[in-house]
């Protein structure tokens, strides 16, 4: 019943995007090639009612965008970071995008809680001087068990901060692991970094709801024990052209670069 | 081990003799004790259906899952079976002290106490099992991060111990803690409720604001907090208590007012239109932000009011169109359902000790759809088999040992 929901879901959704791909200037294709082609992801899960204004400000005067992604461990691959979602996040925006300079760094901070990014994110700021942070967070509070209610302050604090640095801010959430699912309370964590979200009128990112369509359409079976390097590859390929297309149509950029 | 409920049921001949007790009784307590020659039927339904839809919750998401009420309003299965804990014990160890006095309910709470506490380290061990299990097996360089709750098994020591506090309690673990405290201060529930049954609601409920207030919680380990916070939820078990205790029968006429009906109608729709916007994300756009901000998060943490509001309806529906002699309810379709609900805390482990099972199987040996559905339907089989051969133990067994046939528990005495 589920998955039956999830088809005409996706089947509406399809429908709702054909105009807009009709559209789509088609020579960008074959620069795509090594992500897998089935990994779509239905329109409602790339929409957002919040706008990245200053992306699409930044673009639109021709200036360089610069993108700093904040995440833990899940943000990489071990050994394979060229591989992971922000390399490929930044191969995607500089496709889109065509001649605009387009520049990423990383900051891995793994084993930390929320709140021990929230305070450090101002001085990242201050180095890297970004027009765009994507905050990853969650996963090791929801390990830790940290108090879902401190976990919202502390992410409340950060993107606070984020924003009176004068900063775009998208939050990404966690990855759907359905092997550990038994073990970790994730709902709490979702749950709140949606109503900081919604709070501060930014774009959430929800890669845990992405990955679970793709787990249950059977695009990447991410519940077997076993998988060699290959699988957390390709998942990375696909969340970093997904989270493309959302910054892009988040700060309206198709429309900007048609203008 | 005998379950809460059983008592209930007693024997006849004890139950007519309690009656006549009561007669005489009546005149001194706050309390009342509704004589009862007939087990509440309804109770028994609806704790084994907590019991179920505890088990499918805890599988990974599946085609029955649907079927659960978390799906369809702000309230789950927890609630339903706190609630009824609370009722039930309520009964039985409050007509216990009516009898016998305090000390002597006081002290038969306290052996409930040590046998749940005994199924929880039982349940703890499974699951060292299991994540012990995961941990040597699991290789995906995707899921490194989520790795780190096996974390703790470098440290064995101190998890354990934490655990036998009741401080160290993975996910699915934590509502026989919440069950274990609360019933640790049933018999000062009871003593107030005996003194005056309305006032001991009222403390209650101010403790529930009081908490909310003060942000009051019982820290965990490694960090965080309880995810039932016992301050909270003891309103349920509560007023679970005060139902059972004559408070079901003055709300009567409460429960019968056609606008209670439509309050409660209205308040389950608007609960299901939230739920069904979670669900299609496509639809949230129905929901004014404002809403939003004020309801959400909705904190099962610390019983959001949304949560108990939801429960209150869907109780006070099922009690309306329900009645006590409902005859489904002697049918032998809804036996297996019953018999669960008899035999809560049994068949409460074993359902969570499948739950982990089904994962195994699901994981390490075949998944899919309908190895999924299967799994959650033989789940619920095992359940029900069980209950059945344990009523069959009360009802046979049992028997046959009082007769003085000779049973190892006898020495020392079985309740």
């Amino acid at each position: 019943m589920k998955a039956a929901i999830q088809r005409l879901v996706l089947l509406a959704a399809l429908c709702a995007a054909l105009p807009v791909r009709a559209d789509d200037p088609a020579p960008q294709a074959p620069a795509e090639a090594p992500a897998p082609p089935a990994c779509e992801v239905p329109a409602y899960l790339l929409n957002s009612e919040s706008t990245l204004a200053k992306v699409a400000a930044a673009v639109k005067s021709g200036k360089p965008l610069n993108v700093l992604v904040v995440g833990s461990r899940s943000s990489t691959i071990a050994t394979q970071e060229a591989s992971a979602y922000p390399a490929r996040l930044l191969l995607m925006l500089k496709e889109r995008l065509g001649s605009l300079p387009v520049n990423l760094s990383v900051e891995i901070q793994s084993g930390k809680t929320a709140e021990e990014v929230a305070g450090s994110l101002v001085k990242l700021v201050e180095a890297k001087n970004p027009t765009l942070v994507i905050w990853q967070t969650g996963t090791y509070d929801a390990i830790r068990g940290v108090d879902p209610d401190d976990f919202r302050s502390a992410v409340d604090e950060g993107v606070t901060a984020l924003q009176e640095a004068g900063v775009d801010v998208v939050l990404v959430n966690l990855q759907y692991s359905p092997r550990t699912e038994t073990m970790t309370s994730v709902p709490p964590y979702l749950d709140n970094m949606r109503v900081v979200a919604q709070q501060h009128d930014i774009p959430l990112f929800d890669r845990f709801a992405i990955m679970r369509h793709w787990n249950d359409t059977g695009d990447f079976d991410l519940f077997s024990a076993t998988h060699g390097v290959e699988l957390a590859k390709s998942v990375h390929a696909c969340l970093g052209r997904a989270l493309s297309k959302f910054v892009i149509d988040a700060a309206h950029l198709d429309q900007a670069q048609q203008n | 081990m005998t379950s809460i409920a059983d008592t209930i049921a007693g024997h006849p001949r004890s139950d007519a003799a309690i009656a006549g007790r009561e007669a005489t009784d009546a005149a001194a307590p706050a309390i009342t004790m509704p004589a009862v020659s007939e087990r509440e039927l309804r109770l028994d339904l609806f704790r084994g259906l907590a019991l179920w839809l505890i088990f499918v919750d805890h599988l990974p998401m599946n085609i029955l899952t649907w079927f659960t009420i978390r799906n369809y309003g702000f309230s789950d299965a927890t609630e339903i079976f706190i609630f009824i804990s609370g009722y039930t014990a309520a009964f039985v160890y409050g007509r216990a002290m009516l009898e016998s006095g305090f000390v002597i309910a006081g002290a038969r709470i306290m052996r409930r106490v040590w046998q749940i506490y005994v199924a929880h380290v039982f349940l703890f061990t499974i699951f060292l099992a299991e994540i012990s299990y995961v941990a040597t097996r699991f290789e995906n360089p995707l899921y490194s991060e989520e790795m780190g709750i096996m974390d703790f098994l470098k440290q064995p020591d101190v998890a354990i111990v934490q655990a036998l506090l009741l401080r160290f309690r993975p996910v699915n673990l934590d509502v026989l803690p919440l069950y274990i405290v609360l019933m640790l201060f049933l018999p000062l529930i009871l003593w107030l409720m005996k003194w005056r049954a309305d006032v001991t609601l009222i403390l209650s409920a101010t403790l529930y604001a009081l908490t909310w207030y003060f942000d009051w919680y019982l820290s965990a380990y490694p960090n965080g907090v309880w995810a039932f916070n016992p301050f909270a939820w003891q309103l349920l078990f509560v007023f679970g208590a005060w139902c059972a205790l004559g408070g079901a029968r003055r709300m009567s006429r409460i429960l019968a007012s056609p606008v209670t009906l439509w309050i409660c109608i209205a308040y389950l729709a608007f609960a299901f239109f939230v739920t069904l916007t979670w669900h299609l994300p496509q639809l949230s756009f129905l929901m004014p932000k404002w809403l939003e901000k004020w309801m959400y998060p909705i904190n099962k943490t610390d019983l959001d009011v949304l949560r108990f509001a939801h429960f209150l309806a869907l109780a006070a529906i099922t009690v309306r169109f329900l009645p006590k002699d409902w005859p489904p309810l002697k049918s032998v379709w809804l036996r297996p359902l019953i018999l669960c609900g008899q035999h809560s805390l049994e068949i409460f482990c074993l359902g969570v000790f499948l739950a982990f099972a089904g994962h195994f199987v699901l994981s390490d040996v075949a998944g899919g759809a309908v190895m999924h559905f299967l799994i959650s339907l033989t789940g619920i089989l095992i359940m029900s088999g069980m209950a059945w051969v344990i009523s069959w133990y009360k009802r046979s067994a049992d028997k046959e040992a009082k007769k003085g046939i000779g049973n190892a528990d006898m020495a020392g005495g079985s309740l």
